[in-house]
């Protein structure tokens, strides 16, 4: 493939994903007065970040075991409010441990 | 909007909004980090050097979208093609920057974000740029920082100021763009036992931030898990599962958070 082409197709990425995210921030800036949108971009994170995080999570590891037990984890200290880093950390140990153990199980 | 007003915020809390957001940008960071290794892994079997993958981390930051752009252009496939695909993949930033335009446009006069970028006025005063109290050039630097994981601590920060996001952009980014370029080059060096944990990390941000306001409220607990559920049938039903992760996203935000706003509105403070 030439530079040319693959610069052009970057350009064409770039262009497309950064016109997505500009064009509402730059456009669109005042407050909303009805009650229903309101609501509804209040709700919008936490329906989105949910929909990205399950089932996703259970095909981010090397097996579904580990990250089953990662969500199990993350979502316990999540309730109990420990901070992004601490929740984030102790997924990744999570994995790393129930990884090593798995090695050793039969099957 | 029921804060009580503040008057200009000082430099030295901008300084602390960025400092903090690059603190929150470290675990987002890492996340990023063991994605884009391993699409530069991926784009240097497609005959893209590091180089230039760390060029497409840098310009595009979505993990999705530059997988998927990736495809198309190993393929060999046409420039619009490459923009639709980014366009429906992408199409999810447009709902996360309306959502962060609105945060960051208060209301006039009873705006904590927003009184940081003028000096204190007396009320009533009607503001010179059409109600937005936030400039178009912190805007557009902004804008380039919408993805899942910088969206996400941005909209879950009280009294967010740009220079949150900015803060979080300045770490995050460059781990994504290192990632790819290190991706690249070392491909298979790094040890696949830690870029499988490293692999969870994005998805315990998400969570610590859905999770601890569902504790306290029904209706959003409700949210997360319609979400979940309604996504998880979107993966695993035969036909369905043939829609693509991005347009799945889209569709599983858009209905639930619609139903939820029908179903369970919200009061003026909560949504300030």
């Amino acid at each position: 493939m030439s530079t040319e082409r693959l610069i052009i197709c970057i350009l064409v990425m770039a262009g497309t994903t950064y016109a997505i995210r500009v064009l509402p921030l730059v456009l669109f800036r005042r407050e909303i007065k009805s009650p229903f949108v309101k609501s509804f971009l209040f709700y919008i994170p936490f329906a989105c970040l949910a929909a990205m995080t399950f089932p996703e999570i259970l095909t981010a590891t090397d097996s579904y075991i580990s990250a089953a037990i990662a969500l199990i984890v993350a979502s316990i200290l999540a309730f109990w409010k420990r901070s992004l880093l601490t929740v984030a950390l102790a997924a990744c140990v999570t994995v790393l441990i129930v990884e090593r153990i798995l090695v050793f199980l039969p099957g | 909007m029921k804060r009580t007003s503040q008057t200009a915020v000082p430099a030295r809390s901008r300084r602390n909004d960025l400092i903090e957001g690059m603190r929150d940008g470290i675990p987002i960071a890492l996340g990023y980090f063991a994605v884009s290794f391993t699409f530069g892994m991926a784009a240097a079997r497609d005959g893209i050097g590091a180089f230039w993958s760390a060029f497409i981390s840098m310009t595009c930051v979505t993990s999705a979208g530059q997988f998927a752009g990736l495809s198309v252009i190993a393929a060999g496939g046409g420039f619009l093609e490459l923009a639709l695909t980014q366009l429906v993949i992408n199409l999810r930033y447009l709902l996360m920057s309306f959502s962060l335009s609105a945060k960051i446009s208060g209301k006039q006069g009873s705006d904590p974000e927003g009184s940081q970028f003028q000096c204190s006025k007396p009320h009533g005063l009607p503001r010179p740029s059409g109600g937005g109290s936030i400039g178009t050039a912190p805007r557009f630097l902004m804008a380039h920082g919408v993805t899942d994981e910088i969206y996400a601590i941005s909209i879950a920060r009280k009294n967010l100021s740009p220079q949150y996001t900015w803060g979080a952009m300045l770490v995050a980014i460059p781990g994504w763009t290192a990632g790819s370029f290190l991706g690249g080059f070392l491909g298979d060096l790094l040890p696949a036992f830690l870029l499988s944990a490293f692999g969870v990390a994005i998805y315990g941000m998400f969570l610590a931030i859905i999770l601890p306001p569902a504790g306290k409220d029904r209706a959003i607990l409700g949210v997360v898990l319609a979400a979940m559920a309604f996504r998880a049938v979107l993966t695993w039903t035969p036909v369905l599962k043939n829609i693509s992760p991005g347009f799945a996203i889209i569709i599983v935000t858009v209905a639930v958070a619609a139903a939820a706003a029908w179903i369970a509105p919200r009061t003026e403070e909560e949504t300030s």
